[in-house]
């Protein structure tokens, strides 16, 4: 669980350099981090100082001592990063200012594609924050506690005892003497939503782990909709106004003038009584906007569930795979993007991704699904079961997502190289240069592909290698043999595979 | 959800709340807090927590990760037997050991969360799961491999004799390679 999280945070565990240019590998990538971080650091900083030098809270400062700094100064960091963690999971509005970028070069759009690891970093960071502001306001909790108890010196306890008196603001929030720490969290609008939203944060996180999240993807899934609960408590976390500060009196009261005169307050002309109040939650403000955009976003995706996508054609191919030929009113794809499916019939929730293996150039798109999970397996078997011709189970489909991979066009000779289930998408290029070398299609400058295909056995994809035989076939036929070299590479082959072939093989 | 093995989620919680436990026990400790001895007390159950639950038992089905460095602590634990390998007991224990953690402020989060954890593992045991502890495979598993391997090949791959494949000066042409792409300046 913790050594890959450990490395992000604390990248001093290893070599700084190695570990940066691992995970950030290219230059724009590098430069988003560096302006979120700078962000990050700025606000802290700032947040720091207006409460560690800010006139409002010398009283409370008196209190608290720094630890009002060191929680104000995380919240701020939450704010920003609350407010950033739900734009990279928009993924139709992701699509939308991809689209809009189509003059402003590949790699911009390229950064679209990392928008996870943008938001597990925007978490990390969210985490960290979480931890430094828990403790501060632990220690505020405490501090609070022990100036009302009258442990502090005599400033301190005039202090925290402003307010019982009837028609006086106080400022200390532990307003009785038989309060407790536990009792003021679990009796304040902000204590309870604190807890509230920590326990929420702490499941998302542990269902989140990459264990988890890669075997057991529903309970990551289904936890991490505790998003709901985590912002609702988030914006109601500001609205006991805990957090206190001097306003204005007639006259006014300085603190540097009366500090020392508490005893006299409320007696002397030039020092007052000092009259306190919250500040205005503001953490609302930071995230109503992503909060309206990601609700958008849903919204959509429920109304792309209503569309209706129809069967083109479903061809079983042999290990397993199914290849559903649909169509959609409206829908374009490049090549190399992938789409949403739902079925209903299977699991009303579950949305998959699949590469898609058409070409847009044709007017239908297609996916290839291998029998692997729960959900495709059940897909596959439902789709055996129907009687020929007859139109497959009721389908959803969102997207298409992904940045295109339209550079492949630009040059004369193309190497591309394919990895086990990477090698989907290249069904989609190969057949999109064909289409667009048959057609002579001015956009294409390519003349000769050479092809690598990696994999353990062909087994998992005979549906490709038969896509490259029917092209080798038409290349043929139009004489030209070469435009297309292709060569496989079986790493799962071992000694046992040799015997059986005795020596006839390759 | 039914192929779920939910003592890997509980083991992820559990983890991570005796990591709560102990950071809010030196908090706790260190500020020298109100009723600080339960503090104490909760630095020594999140390390226990944390040495108990950081080796990853093996899964049932597909492979198992192990966390970096945890097989000393797997042997340690594996080494208490019926105990940490019925996950009932691991449920009753983290329900018993969070408990104090509940008077003072400072650890109440652990407390919650580790609670949380042991209602997982709650369920875990209900289906019927148990700890395995992941241990190195054995040397022997492997085939023995054919001794033909080790020596590099004696002879060459088969290719069409070397009269043929030799480039005649007389058939410049033929012997020329054309490139597929032409040559500009």
């Amino acid at each position: 669980m913790f050594p890959g999280s450990w490395c992000l945070i604390l990248g001093t565990f290893l070599p700084y350099q190695t570990w940066w240019s691992r995970v950030f590998k290219c230059q724009s990538e590098r430069i988003n981090i560096v302006v979120w971080m700078a962000i990050n650091i700025f606000l802290f900083v700032w947040f720091y100082f207006l409460y560690d030098v800010g006139e409002r809270f010398v009283y409370t400062r008196h209190i608290l001592g720094s630890a009002l700094s060191w929680a104000r100064a995380p919240a701020a960091v939450l704010n920003f990063n609350c407010m950033l963690i739900l734009l990279p999971v928009c993924r139709n509005l992701l699509s939308l200012i991809r689209g809009s970028f189509m003059c402003c070069g590949r790699t911009i759009r390229k950064q679209l594609d990392k928008n996870l690891k943008f938001h597990k970093l925007v978490a990390y960071m969210i985490a960290l924050m979480t931890v430094v502001h828990i403790i501060a306001h632990l220690v505020n909790a405490e501090r609070y506690y022990d100036s009302r108890q009258g442990d502090y010196d005599e400033l301190s306890t005039i202090l925290s005892k402003l307010g019982d008196t009837p028609n006086s603001s106080y400022l200390n929030p532990i307003r009785s003497t038989s309060t407790t720490p536990t009792l003021l969290v679990f009796t304040s609008i902000a204590g309870l939503t604190g807890v509230v939203i920590t326990l929420a944060l702490i499941l998302m996180i542990t269902s989140s782990m990459e264990v988890i999240r890669r075997s057991y993807f529903e309970v990551f899934w289904f936890t991490h909709h505790l998003f709901i609960v985590f912002f609702a408590g988030l914006v109601f976390h500001g609205a006991g106004r805990i957090v206190r500060g001097q306003i204005a009196t007639d006259p006014p009261h300085d603190p540097e003038d009366c500090e020392d005169k508490a005893d006299d307050w409320g007696v002397d002309v030039d020092c007052p009584i000092p009259e306190f109040a919250g500040g205005f939650p503001q953490t609302w403000m930071w995230v109503i906007g992503p909060m309206i955009i990601y609700v958008c976003e849903r919204l959509l995706r429920f109304f792309r569930c209503l569309q209706t996508v129809r069967y083109r054609k479903i061809v079983i191919r042999p290990s397993k795979v199914l290849e559903l030929q649909l169509m959609r009113n409206g829908f374009k794809m490049d090549v190399g993007q992938y789409i949403f499916l739902n079925c209903p019939a299977i699991s009303q929730l579950e949305w998959h991704p699949f590469t898609m293996t058409s070409a847009p150039e044709e007017d239908f798109f297609s996916v290839h699904i291998r029998s692997v999970g729960d959900w495709t397996q059940k897909l596959i078997s439902i789709v055996e079961q129907l009687p020929e011709g007859s139109q497959g189970p009721k389908l959803s489909v969102d997207g298409p997502f992904g940045t295109a991979s339209e550079d492949v066009f630009d040059y004369e000779v193309a190497m591309l190289v394919g990895a086990g289930i990477g090698v989907t998408p290249f069904a989609s290029i190969l057949k999109s240069i064909w289409y667009k070398f048959k057609e002579s299609n001015p956009k294409l400058h390519t003349r000769k592909i050479y092809f690598y295909w990696l994999c353990r056995e062909t087994h998992a994809f005979e549906w490709f290698a038969d896509l490259l035989q029917v092209l080798e076939r038409e290349m043929e036929e139009r004489g030209l043999g070469d435009f297309l070299t292709y060569k496989l590479f079986l790493t799962g082959w071992d000694q046992s595979q040799g015997d059986t072939c005795n020596g006839s093989c390759r | 959800m039914g192929k779920i093995e939910w003592a890997m989620w509980a083991n992820e919680q559990a983890l991570a709340s005796g990591l709560i436990l102990l950071t809010g026990g030196i908090v706790g400790v260190a500020g020298q807090f109100r009723d600080w001895q339960f503090a104490a007390y909760a630095v020594a159950a999140g390390v226990f927590v944390c040495l108990l639950e950081y080796p990853r038992g093996k899964r049932n089905k597909g492979t198992s990760v192990e966390r970096t460095g945890q097989y000393c602590f797997t042997v340690c634990v594996k080494s208490f037997g019926p105990l940490t390998r019925n996950y009932y007991v691991r449920a009753f224990l983290h329900a018993a050991i969070c408990v104090p953690g509940a008077f003072i402020l400072a650890t109440v989060l652990g407390c919650v969360c580790l609670g949380i954890a042991s209602l997982i593992y709650l369920a875990a045991a209900i289906r019927g799961e148990h700890w395995e502890p992941i241990l190195p495979r054995e040397e022997s598993a492997r085939k023995p491999v054919a001794e033909s391997i080790k020596r590099p090949p004696q002879n060459p791959p088969p290719r069409p004799p070397a009269e043929i494949r030799r480039k005649r000066a007389e058939d410049l042409e033929g012997a020329a390679y054309v490139n597929p792409i032409p040559i500009t300046e």
